[in-house]
């Protein structure tokens, strides 16, 4: 282990544990406008809505501090961290950066304030549009944040002058088709967390049968948008990996621990054991045709093995072994695709037992048990998505422009390990903690009341009277 | 001016903004173990901040956001600098983040106690380093020929910069009690404590800020590109701190808050003439020439330009709409042994 593996790793386990936290955010956010949307349209059910609105909201705002907290370190790792890599590429991708911050960060942070404070005092259109200013706010951050790393595996609209990348086409910076694919995908894995994580928790209750007007109605919410999330996420997913075998071909290699070049039709590996040493797979179990189809939607079509990249890389770049870590991509890959495949059939599954049957998905009890079940998969499919996506373009953080080891700060050894130590284990107690009060909360449904409840946002009561600490207006 | 200038400039702003917004709700969280004797002065306490220091903690994302994009090396070369500082404040910030929303969640006096804990540690560490990080900023950093800083922690470290750090520290304090002042309500008495801890810390923040200024001038040579003028700063910064006991004794509470407010706002202020004067961003301690210009770390011009555009919208904005938050929880908060209440 030298700085930049450090680094590297730092930077890893902070992008993770910082998605863990905000997928759930940005997904539930979304799903939390709609209860309370029906909640105002809809008066002769409100009383349902509003419970569930509150419910999920108490969830909600457990998640979202830690989303914050862990954010910031994000924005100031690049600086720490990678210092040589913000020189290079400030011109260029502090500007999402900063769009960010100033479009979504101040909106969602104040909005969720006056959305669960201000139950008590603002006007309900006015609460209704604070988690709707909220839930907007937690896409445009994904939007920005998404573009800013589609630049660094597609660089566009730059021009490189004195050894700094410089901007030179704004408008090819935000239409980078790129940016659009992986913010699609994101966007749509951020719904699944979020509707697999609301589907468990409605069919946990369902199963006791608790509640059943609320969770029934909160389930139906879940499925539609585990529908459209797993949509979004398969297509897109799908396209992705079609124009990373243009775009990134060493990634898509790797994607399918192709050594050398596929004859046509390709084949799809299901199963290899990877020799990265010997550059070779000493088993492999593969469909024949599959490869292709996936790779170009036809029957035939070859694409090009690692060995003969990583030459043609070297003719290109210099010097230098450009082959990422072939298992850790090859399998994560695999792991994605089939968790995402499973939540795609659930959801519509789902979708088919609703429509079949007016109380078929309460009645169909093995289904619920297993969304309980199934609540952590959304979770482990983006956890292996991003080692993908960023394994696969290794050594590369700007694709073809700078490597991982061009980037890193001049920090030394003993700084970066004792600050890796020191945020790992704020990390593990912070995820352990979420999770441990996510599942309490959760588990104790509508009626018992939570342990104790939030400080900064004391459990409301839409009809009742005012919240702690606070007076009521008059 | 020029974008670059401006640039400066709006930087600046956002950490004034930064100092004058969290500087407060540090303030609250460092005095409320001293202040508050029960739970629910406890809860009226954090009451008085809970729908404010996320969104006054955005500013400092902000400010590294701008900086990121407008001076790009020199973001990098204070933040990796001054690496172990920033860790540091990463972690504070992250425990003291979270104890809001933990801190209730579970019914134990010792649970209660370490969240209590890190909400005080966390708003102490930062606090302190902020100070810490603005006077190695005027006095420099161990820039080398290629503009790469180099240095230990214990560099960080000086008379100058420890003393810049007990300055912020005890100037949030001060703040915050004066804070604490307008949001609770007259007739408890955690007002009269906040009165009486406005007082003492107002007095130490006096001698820090004094220090500060004297040091600066004596060992540092702070002043002496500043020209006439720009001495206005430290010399209203002093004035309008003792204004502040003034204001207290008279019980013009809003007054006061004002005033602890514009100290900070003189006081940071007072370190970016510093550095504009100068003309450079991040001084060497090594050679005068290694130091990193203005010029030098900006960005291109088409970027400055597109930030002023975004720039120009959205502050006004966002400063707008914090300001309707503010005002939405304008009123008084008072310790309230009111029920928990069961269910949604």
């Amino acid at each position: 282990m030298d700085v930049v593996e450090l680094s590297r790793f730092q930077f890893a386990s902070t992008s993770i544990f910082h998605f863990f936290f905000v997928s759930l955010t940005v997904g539930l956010a979304f799903l939390i406008a709609v209860m309370e949307t029906i909640a105002y349209v809809r008066e002769d059910r409100r009383h349902v809505y509003e419970k569930m609105t509150n419910f999920f909201g108490h969830l909600f705002l457990i998640n979202f501090a830690v989303g914050v907290v862990t954010g910031i370190v994000q924005e100031f790792q690049f600086g720490m961290n990678w210092s040589e890599y913000s020189d290079f590429v400030g011109n260029i991708f502090g500007v999402p950066l900063a769009l960010e911050v100033l479009m979504a960060f101040f909106l969602e942070s104040t909005f969720i304030g006056l959305w669960w404070f201000g139950k008590d005092r603002l006007k309900p259109w006015m609460r209704l549009g604070s988690i709707w200013l909220v839930a907007i706010g937690t896409q445009i951050s994904a939007f920005w944040i998404v573009l800013a790393n589609a630049w660094m595996h597609h660089p566009v609209g730059y021009e490189v002058v004195e050894g700094q990348a410089r901007l030179t086409d704004f408008g090819a910076v935000v239409f980078n088709y790129k940016a659009w694919l992986y913010f699609a995908h994101v966007q749509g894995s951020a719904w699944v967390v979020a509707a697999f994580f609301v589907l468990g928790i409605s069919a946990y209750h369902l199963l006791r049968r608790q509640d059943t007007d609320v969770y029934s109605a909160s389930l139906r919410i879940g499925l539609v948008f585990a529908a459209i999330g797993t949509v979004f996420s398969v297509v897109s997913g799908h396209t992705e990996a079609q124009v990373a075998r243009e775009d990134q071909p060493m990634k898509f290699a790797a994607m399918e621990a192709q050594w050398e070049t596929s004859d046509s039709p390709a084949p799809w590996s299901l199963v290899a054991f990877i020799d990265e040493e010997a550059q070779e797979n000493s088993f492999n179990v593969e469909i024949p045709i599959v490869g292709s189809v996936l790779a170009y939607n036809s029957f035939e079509g070859r694409y090009e093995g690692l060995i003969p990249l990583n030459e043609e890389y070297q003719e290109l770049y210099g010097e230098g072994d450009y082959i990422p870590p072939v298992a850790w991509v090859y399998w994560s890959f695999r792991i994605m695709v089939a968790i995402g495949s499973l939540l795609l059939a659930t959801a519509f599954l789902g979708l088919f037992l609703w429509w079949r049957r007016k109380r078929g998905l309460e009645e169909t009890r093995w289904f619920l048990r297993a969304l309980v079940l199934f609540i952590p998969l959304p979770w482990i499919a983006n956890f292996t998505g991003w080692i993908v996506t960023e394994m696969g373009r290794q050594p590369f953080m700007v694709y073809g422009l700078l490597t991982v080891e061009e980037g890193v700060s001049p920090n030394t050894f003993g700084e970066v390990l004792a600050g890796l130590v020191g945020l790992w284990v704020v990390y593990l107690a912070l995820i352990g903690l979420d999770i441990y009060l996510l599942s309490v909360t959760a588990r104790a449904g509508i009626h018992r009341k939570p342990e104790a409840q939030l400080v900064a946002a004391p459990a409301p009561d839409y009809e009742g009277v005012g919240l702690q600490g606070y007076e009521r207006r008059n | 001016m020029d974008l670059v200038t401006l640039w400066f400039w709006l930087i600046a702003l956002t950490f004034t903004l930064y100092f004058f917004l969290e500087g407060f709700d540090f303030g609250v969280d460092i005095l409320r173990p001293t202040l508050a004797r029960t739970e629910p002065e406890e809860r009226a306490l954090t009451g008085t901040i809970g729908p404010f220091w996320d969104g006054n903690e955005v500013w400092v994302i902000a400010a590294a956001g701008l900086m990121f994009s407008t001076f790009p090396v020199w973001y990098g070369a204070v933040f990796s600098g001054m690496y172990p500082l920033f860790v540091a404040i990463l972690l504070a910030l992250l425990l003291r983040g979270v104890s809001f929303e933990y801190r209730n969640q579970v019914d134990s006096e010792r649970w209660r106690a370490f969240w209590d804990w890190m909400s005080f540690a966390g708003s102490v560490v930062p606090s302190f380093l902020w100070g810490v990080i603005m006077a190695k900023l005027i006095e420099g950093m161990p820039v080398n020929r290629e503009g790469r800083v180099q240095g230990g922690l214990l560099e960080m470290f000086t008379p100058f910069s420890l003393l810049g750090g007990a300055t912020t520290l005890l100037l949030f304090m001060l703040h915050g009690a004066n804070f604490l002042l307008l949001r609770l309500h007259t007739d408890t008495v955690l007002y009269d404590r906040a009165r009486r801890a406005a007082l003492r810390w107002g007095a130490l923040a006096t001698v820090a800020v004094v220090g500060f200024v004297v040091m600066g001038y004596v060992t540092e040579g702070l002043f002496e590109s500043f020209g006439v003028l720009p001495w206005f700063f430290p010399v209203a910064a002093f004035l309008t701190l003792a204004s502040i006991w003034l204001a207290l004794s008279r019980r013009r509470d809003t007054l006061a808050f004002t005033m602890s407010g514009l100290t900070i706002l003189f006081a940071t202020v007072t370190v970016f003439i510093a550095l504009f004067t100068r003309g450079e961003v991040l001084p060497s301690t090594l050679d005068p020439d290694f130091g990193l210009t203005l010029e030098e770390t900006a960005s291109q011009q088409y970027t400055l330009v597109l930030m002023t555009w975004v720039g120009g919208i959205f502050l006004p904005l966002i400063i707008g709409y914090q300001i309707w938050n503010y005002y939405v929880f304008r009123e008084r908060v008072r310790p309230d042994e009111g029920s928990l209440k069961h269910g949604y």
